[in-house]
C-alpha cells in the first residue's frame, strides 16, 4: 500500500451520470478503496456484472475493467457464467435493490444456495431510483412512492436475512455513513471462499428523500446514523424496539464447499473414466 | 466424443454430440420436454472432455448464464422447448445486441403456452425470427433428420463465432425424439470456426468493421459490454439518434448482407415443375414421398425444404415463384412460413396453405399428395 489511493487509478475518464449526493458514489469511491487496499494496482483480477439501474451504472461503464452490463435482474446469473468458466477471477455483482431483490431475487438466492464465489454488493436505497421513485420490495412500511401514493401498504424484505438463511457464507449490511466498515466487508466478501452478499442501505436524494420529506443527502445520512443498530445490540432488543430499526454488521461469516471446488472435483472425476 | 462411423441415435444425442464436436464447453439449462434429452446427454458427456452442464433455475437464468460463459471466450449452448424460449426472449436481444456467440436449441412442441407438452408443433417459426423486442436479424436452422441435428448443430456454433450472434436451431418434438442412422464424419474433414480475436491492444469491438473481434474477459482489454446503445468502444450512448441507427443497422446488415452465405435449402426439380412444395423440418419428410408419388402421377412437382428458416431463403423461394404456378406450404402451425412465402411470390405464384396442429399428428403424404394432385389437375 506505498503508493497512494487515486480513483483515477481505477476509472474511465467519464463522468458518472449520478445526482449530486446520491450514495452510489459512496459504494464506487469505498470499493475501489478496499480494492487499492488489498493492493490492487489495476483490476485486472476482477470481473465485475451488473443489470439495469442506477446502482448497476457502478462499475459500467466507469471501472477500468472487464464489466458486463445487462438486463435488469439478470447480473447475477451472467456473473455465474463468468466464474465458472474464470475460478481465478474476482467476479462481483453491483446491483439496486429492486434488481436485486425485485426482478432478480430467485436468481439471487439460488447463487447463495449454490454457493457460488461471487460478491454481490446491493445497494439498496429502498426505491426504484431509476425509473423514479416506484416503490420496491425494500420500501418501509406506509412510505409513500409514486406507485403507493396513498403509502405502501407492503412489508419490506430483510435481504440479508434471506441470504443468510439461502446459505451465503460472507452476509453484512451496513450503511453509507458506515464507511469505513464497508471497505472492510468489501475486503472479506471479495476474499471469501464461496457466496458473499453485502446489504448497503443508500440515499436517493432525488426519488425517495425528496418525496418522504428529507431536505437533502445530508439529512437522510443524520436518518441512518440515528435509526443504525449492530447486530450485537440488536439481540437484546426486542421486535417492537427494532422497528424502523437499521441492522448493521456481519451476519455470517463461514465457510463452506464453493460451487467452483464442486463443479471441478465433478470434471476430474469424470476425465478419469 | 463419439468416433466416426456409422452409428444409430436419437436426434437429441446427435444434436448433442455435434456441439461436443463443434468445440461446446459450457451448457446451461432447464428441464423441458422435449429437450430434456439433450441437457442430460450433455451433463454426462461434456465433463469427460472438460466441460460444464449446469441446471439452472429456470430458462432466464440459463440464457443469462451462457452469455456470461461465451464472454470468457468458450462455445456455449441451451436447449429448450416453446415456453422456455419464450422465458429467454429478452436475453436473446441482450445477446444480439452484445453481440455475443451463443446456440439456442429450441424443440418445438404444440403451443401457445404448456400447450400439448409432448406432441409435436411447429409453431414457434415467428418467434425465432421476432421473438425479442426491437429490430434484430436472427439467424435459424431448421433440421429434419438425425443426420441434420448433427450437420447443422455443427454450423449452428461456426455461424455464431463467425458473426458473433446468437444462431437458433429450431428442431421439433419428431426430430428431437426420432432414432435413425447417421454417418459421423472424421473430425479432421469436420470445419470448425473459431471467433475472431482481438491483437494486444486493439480497443474496438464493438464496430469499425461488419463483424468486430471478440476479446475474452480476463484478458486485460478492459471490455466494456452493455445491452444498452452503445459505441464501437462498447460505451453507452443513451440518447444520440445516429450512434443508435449505427449500430442496430450493422447488426441487422452484418447478418442480411451476408444472406447468401448463411441461407441453405435443398431443391429439387425447381426449374421444371408446376407445383412447388416449400417446407421444413419434420413437415418435410412427408412432401420427400408426396412429390414423388405426384411426379410419377405426371404432375410435374419439386420443392424447396428450408434449412434455413432465418434470414428467409427468399432468392431461392422467388425463383420456384417464376416457375411453378403453385406453391403449397405446409405446416404444423397455423401458417407462419406461408406468409414468407406470399410476401415473396410477389402473386407470381398463387400460394396455398396446408397446416394441421394438434395431438402431434404429422401432415401425412396422403394430404400434402391430395392437394398437390387437384392443384396440378
Ligand atoms: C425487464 C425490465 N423491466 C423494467 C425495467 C425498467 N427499470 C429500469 S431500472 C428499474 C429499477 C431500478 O431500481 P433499482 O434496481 O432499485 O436501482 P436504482 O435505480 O434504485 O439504483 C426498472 C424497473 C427494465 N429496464 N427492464
Ligand atoms: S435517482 Fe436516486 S439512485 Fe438514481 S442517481 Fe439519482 S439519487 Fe442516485
Amino acid at each position: 500500500m506505498s503508493e497512494e489511493f487515486s480513483l483515477r487509478t481505477y476509472l474511465r475518464d467519464i463522468q458518472p451520470p449520478f445526482c449530486a449526493g446520491c450514495g452510489a458514489f459512496t459504494v464506487m469511491n469505498t470499493f475501489l478503496r478496499a480494492v487499492h487496499e488489498m493492493g490492487h494496482k489495476d483490476l485486472r483480477g476482477f470481473a465485475f456484472c451488473s443489470g439495469i439501474g442506477c446502482s448497476s451504472w457502478i462499475p459500467s461503464p466507469h471501472f477500468k475493467a472487464d464489466t458486463i452490463h445487462v438486463t435488469h435482474g439478470r447480473s447475477i446469473p451472467v456473473a455465474t457464467g463468468v466464474k465458472l468458466m474464470r475460478p481465478d477471477l474476482n467476479v462481483v455483482v453491483f446491483g439496486g435493490d429492486g434488481d436485486i431483490v425485485g426482478i432478480g431475487l430467485s436468481h439471487l438466492i439460488h447463487a447463495a444456495r449454490r454457493n457460488v464465489d461471487i460478491t454481490v454488493v446491493m445497494v439498496n436505497n429502498m426505491i426504484y431510483g431509476m425509473t423514479g421513485g416506484q416503490v420496491a420490495p425494500t420500501t418501509p412500511f406506509k412510505l409513500p412512492t409514486t406507485t403507493t401514493p396513498y403509502g405502501n401498504f407492503e412489508r419490506a424484505l430483510d435481504a440479508s436475512k434471506l441470504i443468510a438463511s439461502a446459505g451465503a457464507c460472507y452476509v453484512a449490511r451496513w450503511t453509507t455513513t458506515h464507511v469505513s466498515q464497508l471497505k472492510e466487508s468489501f475486503k472479506t466478501a471479495v476474499n471469501t471462499k464461496g457466496f458473499a452478499f453485502i446489504e448497503v442501505i443508500s440515499q436517493c436524494p432525488t426519488a425517495f428523500g425528496r418525496r418522504v420529506g428529507f431536505k437533502d443527502a445530508g439529512e437522510m445520512l443524520q436518518w441512518f446514523k440515528a435509526n443504525s443498530v449492530t447486530v450485537e445490540e440488536a439481540n437484546k432488543l426486542t421486535e417492537e424496539e427494532l422497528q424502523n430499526k437499521i441492522v448493521v454488521g456481519e451476519f455470517v461469516k463461514k465457510e463452506a464447499p464453493s460451487l467452483t471446488e464442486t463443479v471441478y472435483a465433478v470434471l476430474k472425476e469424470a476425465q478419469k473414466k | 466424443m463419439l468416433n466416426p462411423g456409422i452409428k444409430f441415435m436419437q436426434g437429441s444425442q446427435a444434436l448433442a454430440e455435434a456441439a461436443i464436436t463443434a468445440g461446446l464447453r459450457f451448457f446451461a439449462g432447464y428441464p423441458i420436454t422435449p429437450a430434456s434429452e439433450i441437457a442430460e446427454h450433455l451433463a454426462k458427456e461434456l465433463p469427460k472432455v472438460g466441460g460444464i452442464a449446469i441446471q439452472m433455475e429456470d430458462e432466464i437464468a440459463s440464457i443469462a448464464t451462457i452469455i456470461g460463459a461465451s464472454w470468457t471466450g468458450a462455445k456455449v449452448m441451451t436447449a429448450t422447448s416453446g415456453p422456455g424460449f419464450s422465458l429467454m426472449q429478452e436475453n436473446i436481444g441482450l445477446a444480439f445486441m452484445t453481440e455475443t456467440p451463443l446456440v439456442i436449441a429450441d424443440m418445438q412442441r404444440a403451443g401457445p403456452s404448456t400447450g400439448q407438452a409432448t406432441k409435436c408443433g411447429q409453431g414457434d417459426v415467428m418467434q425465432a425470427r421476432w421473438g425479442t423486442h426491437g429490430d434484430y436479424a436472427s439467424i435459424t436452422l431448421s433440421p429434419n433428420s438425425v443426420q441434420e441435428m448433427f450437420d447443422l448443430t455443427i454450423r449452428a456454433f461456426n455461424l455464431a463465432e463467425k458473426y458473433r450472434t446468437p444462431v437458433i436451431l429450431l428442431g421439433d418434438e419428431i426430430i428431437a425424439h426420432m432414432r435413425e442412422s447417421i454417418i459421423i464424419p472424421p473430425k479432421n474433414s469436420i470445419e470448425i470456426v473459431n471467433r475472431k480475436k482481438p491483437r494486444p491492444g486493439e480497443t474496438m469491438f464493438f464496430g469499425g468493421e461488419e463483424i468486430p473481434p471478440m476479446p475474452s474477459i480476463g484478458e486485460g482489454f478492459n471490455v466494456t459490454v452493455t445491452g444498452s446503445t452503445h459505441d464501437e468502444y462498447g460505451i453507452r450512448i443513451t440518447a444520440d439518434p445516429v450512434g443508435h441507427r449505427k449500430l442496430v443497422k450493422r447488426l441487422v446488415g452484418k447478418i442480411l448482407n451476408n444472406a447468401d452465405e448463411i441461407v441453405e435449402v435443398e431443391a429439387y426439380n425447381t426449374e421444371n415443375c408446376k407445383i412447388g412444395v416449400v417446407s421444413f423440418g419434420c413437415t418435410s419428410r412427408a412432401v420427400y414421398e408426396a412429390v414423388e408419388r405426384a411426379n410419377e402421377k405426371g404432375v410435374k412437382t419439386g420443392f424447396i425444404r428450408l434449412k434455413t428458416l432465418w434470414p428467409f431463403p427468399e432468392k431461392q423461394v422467388k425463383v420456384l415463384a417464376q416457375t411453378a404456378k403453385t406453391i403449397l406450404v405446409p405446416e404444423m402451425n397455423l401458417r407462419q412460413i406461408f406468409f414468407e412465402v406470399t410476401r415473396v411470390a410477389e402473386g407470381a405464384a398463387k400460394v396455398v396453405p396446408l397446416n394441421k396442429i394438434g395431438g402431434g399428428e404429422m401432415i401425412t403424404p396422403e394430404e400434402i399428395l391430395a392437394v398437390l394432385l387437384k392443384e396440378g389437375a
